[in-house]
């Protein structure tokens, strides 16, 4: 259970919230006809005369569009609808050539399903919650007016009109700004792990509808208000403390929430209204006759099925179950597709390297990567998915660590070379002469000068501070400028201090 | 040499293959017709050089010994409701005046690559919505026919196919393409004494009509007789993967198929359109049909369409509620008429340029479609609208497995003169009273001439078929084509 609450002047007061995600379908061509859907294209060079609603035109759906949508109903274990239903949503604006957007509301593509999100105790989610998703259905997206190139004039970008979106609509589950934050983080996961939306909030792929009320905890809901098209996560979450605390403010005072339709602010952080219910348009959906229903087949739901990739959270389990990794390591790992897809690539590279089951090197590999590569790349300013290190050549690196070519504390150092330079470890350390001195005649010689420097350590040694190994052992390292093999280091030490 | 233009679809391409005379003669002879006609209205614009140019490429096909299509080197007229390529395409509406597409709708480019040319586009109710032409606004058609006895009253050609109706009985072409969501091929045919078939719904693609109602449109032919709807049908019908409601079915050599033997077949005959009221003369051609079918070997079985009389207040439910959705488009930003008045904002010029740009009874439809689909009337209307739908639906499944065919009057009237009804929009919407239930069941229907009344004005028959079987209703037509020896045509005083 979420312990936060709102703070009034009269008492504490729960928020509920429940978001309507719209992600736009990863798909080359729009929903309904063939034109193209690239992000940042010349504005109105991605319209065909369906997009553009000329007399007579008609829709056609788009099979993949369709595909990806029930992919994505089966990544959250919804129910697949398999007849279902386009309808009108009618309304006059600019930016809508044909005067209604063709969505679903009376029989949606994908009906109920689930969704977790993972404790977090910092955040305030003390135990992972189960959030309900009502339905996805798709839609047609709208185009774009642009207000910023003349003075007197608006101009009209159709290159978005009719590009498919899934929307997908959350239960009123969330109590907390964390969880719903948390919920768009995980959704914006698994969309990437299905390949149904690129996620790109930035971009307006993915964007928000954020329903919010406020109540005593326990009463009955309270009246929402819905505050539209919001593209990050963080405004999400700053859109329900804004609106959380306005809502309170307002009943505190005696007065009352208004359901109405909301715009963010960025800017200050704030909401403001766009449009009260009074205002709110008379859609008049009705099924659009240009289209049959949808009837889905057995075998094309079973391709949908087979193609989905191992999710999230199977493969979390997987991580901690087979492969014996830490919870933080395996959520780390498992949190980003791409994150995923790298570590497995750098698994079965190491794996193969060292001629191991990739059992015995998971560990050395996930800590690897999360200790040393994520900090290296961090450093030079890099991520994952730019890194000038290849999984291969990760794996190379671990391979000399297993090996005992080089230590552990060197392959640090050639990390930093190989971002730097891009070169593969070995070179480098052929190169920079980084091998670990494994003779043990070049060892004693450093050990006995060592010893022989600090007489009176050995004596204290000798007299029961062990602890005083280490120093010996930091001490010879240094002589070897970090290059003799601990595990060398060691014994000679043992055997010369006796 | 009889008269070129006294000919039909088949005559004329079966002349032009066999060398009697050249398409372009037949082009030649069609266009000298059409530019003398100008009194009927039928056309908005006349494209006598691409009649002209089509002629010449059958004649030089067919000179090549190259193999010539069903429609080769017949002239046709084209309903204005069809995009037309670099031709004004306006759906008789002020909205779309002079919007040139730069896409041929499906069935034009079939038709033209059958080997038809084109004429023009034809005068039509604006947005295929009315029974007279009347609302057309390039000002109305006026049927060739008169009443007889000299009254010289200006007579309705029927509609909303109206343009293609009088053109065709003026004999300013020998067939032309109709559109048909409520009766709009089926009630000019019968008005003007030709044939005309809607055939099932989705055998023709609807990519490139201008729509009014898209679960009711169909395309069809008009022409004179029954075997030239056929021939013609069979260049218009297809499957299109760019209408999502088109049949994916091979197309029936219809033609080829056709049989007026009626033996073995069951026509039915619908108590429920024996209404109180009609016509003494229609009740009495629809008796001549009755006993041509027979004649022609049929058993004639009574039967019951119970919702019959549902069936035109369902329909001027539906289809508005389509059109105020369908004609949204037409909003003044990206084609067609803008009205912008000084100063105005995005919503005032919505206004002013729907307001401008559709004519009375287009803006009446969408009001009535835009009223019965808004939240609290929905359910009340629309819901309740398509229910009955599904029942006249069921009504001629059940219909259909006592009879092959149903045979019925397909107007309750003779063609009225223009004015008579306009000040009144449910008389005129009573007009379409026999021939809205088989469009609303999606059905194919054909109107072939049955004779003249009294007054000399012609007088229609109507067969319905079942789904898909568009041969059944052909091969009735044509049994009643042979027995009614229709032949009257209009004196010629335009």
């Amino acid at each position: 259970m979420s312990n936060y609450r709102i703070q009034g002047a009269t008492g504490e007061w729960e928020v509920v919230i429940g978001l309507e995600v719209h992600a736009q379908v990863t798909s080359n061509a729009k929903l309904f006809s063939g034109a193209a859907t690239a992000f940042g294209a010349e504005p109105n060079s991605q319209v065909s005369l369906i997009d553009a609603a000329m007399p007579g035109m008609l829709p056609v759906p788009n099979r993949e569009c369709i595909r990806q949508a029930v992919r994505t109903g089966m990544a959250i274990d919804a129910q697949i609808n398999k007849w279902s239903r386009f309808d009108r949503k009618n309304y006059f604006y600019a930016d809508l050539p044909q005067g209604y957007q063709i969505s679903q509301l009376y029989h949606p593509l994908v009906g109920e399903g689930s969704l977790l999100i993972d404790a977090d105790e910092k955040a305030g989610i003390p135990e992972d919650k189960v959030i309900g998703v009502e339905r996805i259905h798709v839609e047609q997206d709208a185009g774009k007016l642009m207000h910023d190139q003349h003075p007197a004039k608006s101009y009209v970008d159709l290159n978005r009109s009719g590009v498919a979106l899934m929307e997908i609509v959350s239960r009123p589950d969330m109590r907390s700004p964390a969880e719903a934050g948390a919920y768009v983080r995980k959704l914006r996961a698994i969309l990437r792990y299905v390949g149904s939306c690129d996620g790109n909030m930035e971009e307006g792929s993915m964007r928000a509808d954020v329903n919010v009320s406020v109540r005593r905890p326990g009463d009955e809901f309270g009246t929402r208000t819905e505050t539209k098209n919001v593209n990050s996560v963080r405004f999400v979450m700053q859109t329900i403390e804004h609106e959380a605390v306005r809502q309170v403010e307002l009943l505190e005072a005696g007065g009352t929430v208004v359901q109405e339709t909301r715009l963010f602010d960025p800017g200050t952080g704030t909401t403001r209204s766009m449009r009260s219910k009074e205002d709110a348009h008379d859609y008049r959906y009705f099924p659009d006759p240009d289209l049959l229903p949808l009837e889905l087949d057995d075998s094309f739901i079973d391709e949908c099925r087979a193609s989905l990739p191992e999710l999230p959270d199977a493969k979390r389990k997987r991580y901690i179950g087979d492969l014996g990794l830490s919870a933080y390591n395996a959520a780390v790992l498992t949190a980003e597709v791409e994150t995923a897809r790298w570590f497995e690539t750098l698994l079965a590279e190491t794996a193969s390297a060292q001629g191991k089951p990739e059992a015995d090197v998971a560990k050395q590999a996930a800590n690897w990567l999360i200790s040393d590569l994520f900090g290296a790349l961090n450093k030079a300013g890099h991520d994952l998915e730019n890194s000038p290190v290849s999984a291969a050549a990760g794996a190379e690196l671990l391979a000399l660590v297993g090996k005992g070519t080089i230590s552990g504390s060197i392959s640090k150092q050639v990390l930093e070379t190989m971002i730097a330079t891009g070169d593969a470890p070995t070179l480098i350390v052929d190169r920079e002469g980084l091998k670990q001195e494994s003779d043990s005649g070049a060892i004693e010689a450093a050990v006995d000068t060592i010893l022989a420097n600090n007489a009176d350590k050995v004596e204290q040694y000798r007299g029961g501070k062990e602890a005083l190994f280490g120093f010996f052992v930091g001490q010879t390292m240094k002589a070897m400028q970090g290059k003799a093999n601990p595990q060398v280091v060691n014994e000679v030490l043992k055997a010369k201090l006796g | 040499m009889t008269d070129i233009t006294e000919l039909g679809v088949k005559a004329l391409r079966d002349g032009v293959a066999d060398g009697a005379f050249s398409a372009r003669e037949v082009a030649e002879a069609f266009n000298a017709n059409v530019a003398a006609a100008a009194d009927l209205n039928a056309f908005i614009v006349t494209t006598p050089d691409a009649a002209l140019a089509a002629a010449d490429k059958v004649d030089a096909d067919r000179a090549a010994g190259k193999p010539l299509g069903k429609m080769a080197g017949v002239p046709i007229g084209m309903k204005d409701l069809f995009a037309t390529r670099g031709v004004q395409t306006t759906a008789a509406s002020h909205i779309l005046e002079g919007f040139r597409p730069e896409y041929e709708s499906t069935v034009s480019q079939k038709l033209w690559d059958a080997g038809a040319g084109m004429l023009g586009k034809l005068n039509l109710d604006q947005f295929a919505m009315g029974s007279s032409n009347e609302t057309s606004h390039f000002g109305n058609v006026i049927s060739p026919w008169r009443r007889a006895g000299g009254d010289t009253a200006a007579l309705a050609p029927g509609g909303s196919s109206g343009g293609s109706s009088a053109a065709v009985a003026a004999r300013l072409c020998p067939a032309a393409t109709g559109t048909d969501t409520g009766g709009s091929i089926r009630q000019p045919a019968a008005f003007t004494g030709i044939s005309g078939i809607k055939p099932t719904y989705g055998r023709c693609s609807r990519w490139g009509i201008v729509a009014f109602a898209s679960s009711l449109d169909q395309a069809g032919p008009m022409a004179h007789d029954v075997t030239d709807c056929a021939i013609m049908l069979e260049s218009m019908a297809g499957f299109d993967p760019k209408d999502s409601t088109s049949l994916d079915l091979p197309v029936p050599d219809w033609s080829a198929a056709l049989n007026a033997d009626l033996r073995g077949k069951k026509v039915g005959i619908p108590r429920e359109y024996r209404m109180d009221g009609t016509d003494a003369e229609i009740l009495k051609s629809w008796d001549d049909g009755i006993a041509w079918l027979k004649d022609a070997g049929a058993e004639v079985v009574d039967i019951s369409l119970p919702h019959t009389k549902a069936a035109l207040p369902a329909y001027y439910i539906v289809a508005p509620a389509e059109a105020s959705s369908n004609l949204a488009r037409y909003d003044g930003v990206r084609y067609g008429l803008r009205d912008l008045p000084q100063g105005a904002n995005l919503q005032e010029m919505y206004a002013a340029t729907r307001a401008a740009g559709f004519g009375a009874e287009v803006r009446r439809r969408i009001l009535l479609g835009t009223y019965v689909l808004s939240a609290g009337f929905y359910d009340a209307y629309y819901t309740q609208a398509m229910k009955v739908r599904a029942l006249i639906a069921r009504d001629f499944a059940q219909a259909f497995e006592q009879c092959d065919v149903i045979l019925a009057p397909t107007t309750p009237t003779a063609a009225f003169a223009l004015g008579e009804n306009q000040d009144d929009p449910l008389a005129m919407y009573l007009n379409d009273v026999f021939s809205v239930p088989a469009s609303l069941a999606g059905l194919p229907a054909m109107s072939v001439p049955a004779g003249l009344n009294s007054q000399g004005l012609p007088l229609g028959l109507q067969i319905i078929g079942r789904a898909l079987d568009e041969q059944g209703v052909l091969n009735a037509g044509l049994a009643i084509e042979q027995r009614a020896g229709f032949s009257a045509k209009p004196d010629k005083w335009w």
